[in-house]
């Protein structure tokens, strides 16, 4: 059966690779001794898929993996099973039982929600000043910047792909109309400065954007330098998009099979 | 969770940051506030190499099972971050507590082989305590050292509070007991190492002094304090089913290069290979019980989720229940998606049916480890392999699929001549001939063979400790050689040639039979970049030989040279069981070839009966 795993990635954590997260996770599952499907031959492996990978430093409270077992028990029971395999830093937060026909997540991603803090000791404006930039920058009819890949380097306008910011969370909800839980959880890091900024960008295989690259086009813009080190990124959520390129209609992965 | 030592900014400009975040599966975590002693054990290399060795698992789990005892863990940073930590004057830490070591009570390094020695002073500079233990004040933790090379530490003994020689199952409790009981009544450390040295197994380096005559060789080795002993006792665990081992290994979050379960199935060998020091400091052979096996194996799989467990020993087929404990593991554990490393075996039926059940044929390699071209050299050496077996086993082999093969030799043993050389390449060829006398239609393919071989060099306790070692002229002269008698070879499209290079091996010569005084040579070479020696990147012969030069040590003096009997060896204060007599002995009778049976055929009185257990007293089951 297929199943959807979501899972936390925080503190220390953040400093492991995507690889070193899927071996992690292989041998936390024979710990917590699920019945996984292994495939065929001499070096049998499980069949698990990550939905996107997550860049090292990056925190998260939304990560997917789809997984396929032979038998399961209910979703609160594996939670806890898998949570007692792990160290603190990755925590599973949810879990699903998938139809058959269901997509695996990776094919699916197309969203995603994060929030980019400044960190404490580097020089930046206060919130107010950063509030007012950040906001004229993203109402600028266009933003190119020299997007650089492994095999060549471009001018892009990445404003369509930014779909919408925030400066607090509750702004930040009601702009990508989805309820507000003042409760939720977050793994996240707080930082005394408290200068931050949530956008929602366009992710997966055919278009991704980094929010490190939206920064970097706003120091641009405002004549600022561009310090990779100053910022931390935290992802909240991905999302596949149920509707068309027109008219996006974006479904959290957890919430796919309801 | 802990806060890191390393800042973020750092974390991300290094290469894999997981090297220095510990918080990995199954770490201990204590109160500080209800410890008495903290303890710091170190493997001189890179995360990765020091998290694949067993040794450090087993204290690891045995000091934290003390109620009064914090033990964590460090490793050698990288050269990226060490670039980085001297920069910015940050203090090395250890990885549970994220807190500077100079802050410990101990300090100690597990030194598995001699080329980890600038490593070692890596550790203690970055950590700021002083290299010279000279120079410790009572502020600084005790720097120990235990492993393998302790058999002769005297070229990094000017490094080290104390050595513990031996097996580290068995005083470190007295030890830290003393410790406790020395710092409670406001003791010192020179109190302590007092009262250390009287513990056996425990050698306090600057107790002993040490003085040379014209020639160079050592004249006398004296005690300059009381407490020390005359001769320190290796230390030897008898039982090895009721002791420490840990149920709970740590699990790395980056790949270690031994990613797996290992069981130490025995410890000591009983061949008795006149190069192998492994296979004289280890004696007499002690197994572990299968039913402590089968039980560990089961928790540590459950414990640590890894897709491998592998056996270790020097030996593993003379193993007397290999068998049973072999097809345990494939039963159990195959099916349950468990891949099982086998040990180099004996090539006969049943490691023929194990492999092929373990194994994909078509990419797996058949290994022999010959050592020595000709059967007589092979005497020479002692190591029973005969050409028939081998050819045999090559054949069985060859019939049920397997087409690779890997040689190991040596070059550079006492007594070779130009024919055992060739004999390396005349036997891979024999190898290969047998291959296609199986009609072709049956046949996989061609045959694959690699032969390869490596630098002998002389270590302490073995009956070649006197010997001469070749020269890297020598050494290079005979690989040339070697590769022309290859190219003769009506095969040699099937076979593969690996040499190495020579230099490496030169400087291992120089520290395994080294004195004193090359200590001021390694510090030298470390304070001109020498570092990760190991690893041919970074392997910078040239700053070695102007440390040698700057200090006027002749590296030929260590290497080179025949010594005769009387020598007083750097390492005679050591008693590891197997005594001199044994070992001079066994010298005669390389030289004329005579072969000595193993310990379960007859026993040749080495010395190793005094610990009264193990293969010495086993039932003689013929």
């Amino acid at each position: 059966m297929k199943t959807r795993i979501k899972f936390t990635k925080s503190g220390p954590l953040k400093f492991i690779g995507h690889l070193d997260v899927m071996r992690y996770f292989q041998k936390a599952f024979r710990r917590a001794e699920l019945d996984v499907e292994y495939s065929q031959g001499f070096n049998p492996h499980q069949l698990m898929s990550f939905a996107a990978p997550l860049g090292v430093g990056l925190t998260s409270d939304g990560e997917y993996l789809d997984l396929q077992l032979k038998t399961s028990d209910e979703p609160k029971a594996m939670i806890d099973k898998i949570n007692k395999a792990m160290a603190e830093g990755i925590q599973v937060v949810d879990f699903k039982v998938l139809s058959d026909e269901s997509k695996n997540a990776m094919s699916m991603v197309s969203a995603a929600d994060y929030m980019v803090s400044v960190k404490d000791g580097y020089e930046f404006m206060g919130m107010e000043e950063f509030k007012q930039k950040f906001q004229d920058f993203y109402n600028k009819e266009s933003i190119v910047i020299l997007k650089k890949s492994k095999k060549s380097e471009k001018d892009v306008d990445i404003k369509p792909s930014i779909y919408h910011i925030g400066f607090d969370r509750e702004e930040f909800y009601k702009n990508i109309g989805q309820s507000f839980d003042k409760d939720k959880k977050s793994v996240a890091d707080a930082y005394d400065n408290g200068v931050k900024v949530f956008m929602q960008v366009a992710t997966g295989s055919s278009n991704n954007l980094k929010p490190e690259l939206v920064m970097e086009a706003f120091c641009q813009y405002t004549g600022i330098e561009y310090n990779i080190f100053a910022y931390q990124v935290h992802r909240m959520e991905v999302y596949a998009d149920l509707g068309t390129e027109e008219n996006r209609s974006l479904i959290a992965l957890d919430k796919m099979n309801d | 969770m802990k806060k890191l030592a390393l800042s973020d900014e750092i974390l991300l400009t290094i290469e894999k940051p997981a090297r220095y975040i510990g918080n990995e599966i199954n770490m201990v975590e204590k109160d500080l506030n209800n410890i008495d002693i903290r303890f710091c054990m170190c493997f001189p290399d890179v995360y990765e190499i020091g998290m694949s060795h067993l040794g450090i698992q087993i204290l690891y789990d045995m000091f934290n099972r003390r109620e009064d005892t914090y033990c964590e863990r460090v490793y050698s940073p990288w050269v990226d971050l060490d670039k980085i930590m001297r920069e910015k004057q940050i203090p090395l830490f250890a990885l549970e507590s994220q807190e500077p070591i100079k802050n410990f009570d101990f300090l100690g390094f597990t030194i598995q082989y001699e080329m980890c020695y600038t490593n070692i002073l890596q550790v203690l500079e970055l950590s700021q305590i002083p290299i010279y233990a000279k120079d410790r004040t009572e502020d600084d933790p005790i720097v120990l050292g235990g492993g393998p090379c302790t058999y002769n530490p005297e070229p990094i003994a000017d490094f080290f509070d104390f050595f513990y020689i031996g097996e580290g199952e068995t005083v470190y409790n007295k030890i830290l007991d003393v410790y406790k009981e020395n710092k409670l009544k406001g003791g010192t450390r020179k109190d302590f190492l007092e009262k250390a040295a009287e513990i056996d197994g425990v050698y306090v380096p600057a107790f002993y002094d040490v003085d040379y005559n014209e020639d160079n060789t050592i004249k006398a080795f004296t005690k300059n304090n009381v407490h020390g002993k005359d001769i320190i006792s290796k230390q030897v665990e008898m039982n090895m089913s009721d002791t420490y081992y840990p149920k709970k290994p740590l699990v790395p979050y980056i790949k270690a290069t031994q990613d797996r379960v290992v069981l130490e199935i025995q410890r000591g060998c009983i061949r008795g290979c006149r190069f192998c020091q492994a296979g004289m400091v280890y004696r007499p052979i002690r197994e572990r019980n299968i039913e402590f096996l089968k039980e560990y194996a089961c928790e540590m799989l459950k414990n640590t989720g890894h897709e491998e467990i592998s056996l270790s020993s020097l030996s593993s087929s003379d193993y007397s229940a290999l068998q049973e404990l072999v097809y345990f593991l494939i039963d159990e554990f195959s099916s349950k998606g468990v891949n099982i490393s086998l040990p180099s075996l004996r090539i006969d039926a049943f490691a023929l049916d194990v492999m092929s059940k373990v194994q994909d044929v078509r990419k797996s390699s058949l290994t022999f480890a010959p050592e020595a071209g000709s059967q007589r050299l092979r005497d020479v050496i002692n190591k029973g392999l005969t050409e028939e077996s081998i050819l045999n086993g090559a054949m069985d082999a060859f019939n049920s699929g397997w087409n690779r093969v890997k040689l190991y030799f040596m070059l550079g043993l006492p007594s070779e001549t130009v024919e055992d050389i060739e004999g390396i390449a005349v036997l891979s060829d024999k190898i290969a001939r047998e291959y296609y006398t199986i009609p072709k239609e049956q046949r996989n393919g061609k045959v694959s063979i690699v032969s390869s071989t490596s630098f002998f060099v002389p270590k302490p306790f073995t009956p070649f400790q006197w010997s001469r070692m070749d020269t890297a002229e020598e050494y290079l002269e005979k690989q040339h050689l070697l590769r022309a008698k290859f190219n003769e070879q009506l095969n040699r499209k099937s076979i593969k040639y690996n040499w190495h290079e020579a230099e490496l091996s030169v400087l291992e010569g120089v520290f395994a039979r080294g004195d004193r005084r090359v200590s001021k040579v390694i510090y030298d070479a470390y304070k001109a970049g020498c570092l990760y020696d190991s690893w041919s990147e970074y392997f910078k012969y040239d700053l070695w030989e102007k440390a040698f030069e700057d200090n006027q040590i002749d590296i030929a003096f260590y290497t080179n040279r025949e010594r005769i009997k009387e020598e007083i060896l750097p390492w005679d204060f050591i008693d590891a069981g197997v005594t001199k007599d044994f070992l001079w002995r066994e010298y005669n009778r390389a030289i004329n070839a005579k072969v000595t049976p193993n310990c379960r055929m007859a026993c040749s009185n080495c010395g190793a009966k005094v610990y009264e257990g193990g293969v010495c007293f086993e039932d003689r089951k013929q």
